[in-house]
């Protein structure tokens, strides 16, 4: 590019765009929506011997209008499920939703009336993680599969377009499976 | 002490026998409904038996008209270190039991849930509330003729 060789090797061109989204992934801020057991892995995840901040993502935030990212951890019952979408409508835009856990993901064992069978029945889950509860290298790898999507500028939950193609109307993307 | 239970029992309410079975050292009496209260006071406030401790209280559903639900109470003297068990029955149709907050305070929560997961009306209670489950909530979970999966649409969930 004639820009980059009138500039030398002190400048770099890129995107806005796939800046914006570079600084995003590093900076995931997970809202902790720990119901049952899996926070306690997801404790695991934040804390110093699997240490998450080595991925950008250390801030947990205890206040869903400060975070990027929900991590959903535990059997979600109907009753807490108005809780959770509650949490979920007060993030700012972009967010992204993990369901951590079987239960999470799908109900589990726990196949009756009371829990609802999957969180996908009423969020948009951008990755599911598999196990119960998952191991904290499980929940890390979810991390950074959806670093891979926030840096291609995917969210399914996030109502408007990104960042980047305004123009173009791209399909949802799908949900990634970790683990 | 069970035989000196069962003893004071019928010098007590003498005109009326309960039905008492024992099976390895624990005895259960079965009470009708409209004596139970006075029973439960009787045994918490009589001088040696002293059952000052309602350890549990449970609803169960016996899938038969005519005792179609169950209230089991199990105490315990905390003095002669004794458990006991009582249990009484209602019909189906307007299921009542008098409630025992009057007796033991802790009975309070205990009938809420057995109200909340068996519909057993508890006469004379403070505060019969939905425990768990959602206050809009119309069906009584534990009952045999409930299904398991619940029934679609019951629990509304928030919009996608």
């Amino acid at each position: 590019m004639g820009l980059e060789h009138a500039l030398g090797d002190s400048f770099l061109t890129t995107k806005l765009e796939a800046a914006i989204n570079w600084c995003r992934k590093n900076s995931l801020f997970p809202m902790p929506m720990g119901i049952s057991c899996c926070a306690i892995e997801m404790m695991a995840f934040a804390g110093p011997k699997f240490d998450v901040s080595r991925f950008g993502s250390e801030v947990f935030r205890f206040s869903p209008r400060q975070s990027d990212v929900m991590i959903v951890a535990g059997t979600t019952t109907y009753k807490m499920a108005k809780v959770v979408r509650k949490i979920y409508d007060q993030m700012p835009d972009p967010k992204w939703v993990i369901a951590m856990g079987a239960c999470t993901s799908s109900g589990g064992m726990y196949r009756t009336y009371s829990v609802v069978q999957g969180i996908d029945l009423f969020l948009p889950v951008d990755v599911y993680v598999a196990g119960c509860p998952p191991r904290p290298d499980n929940l890390i790898h979810a991390l950074m599969v959806l670093q891979e999507k926030v840096s291609r500028g995917e969210s399914r939950g996030s109502s408007t377009a990104i960042m980047g193609d305004f123009t173009t109307n791209k399909p949802q993307p799908l949900p990634v499976v970790a683990g | 002490m069970n035989e000196q239970v069962v003893q004071k029992l019928s010098a007590r309410f003498g005109e009326q026998t309960f039905e008492t079975s024992e099976f390895r050292g624990e005895l259960t009496v079965v009470v009708p409904k409209e004596k139970i209260v006075e029973v439960c006071r009787f045994l918490k406030e009589d001088v040696d038996l002293q059952f000052d401790l309602l350890a549990d209280l449970c609803g169960i559903d016996m899938y038969t008209p005519m005792k179609r639900f169950g209230v089991i109470y199990n105490l315990y003297s905390l003095k002669n270190k004794h458990r006991i068990r009582l249990k009484t029955f209602t019909e189906e149709e307007d299921p009542k039991v008098p409630t025992v907050t009057s007796v033991w305070r802790t009975a309070n929560w205990h009938e809420r849930e057995a109200y909340d997961m068996f519909g057993i009306l508890f006469e004379g209670h403070p505060d019969l509330r939905r425990m768990y489950l959602p206050d809009e909530f119309e069906y009584f979970p534990l009952r045999k003729d409930f299904p398991l999966m619940g029934i679609p649409g019951s629990l509304p969930l928030p919009k996608k």
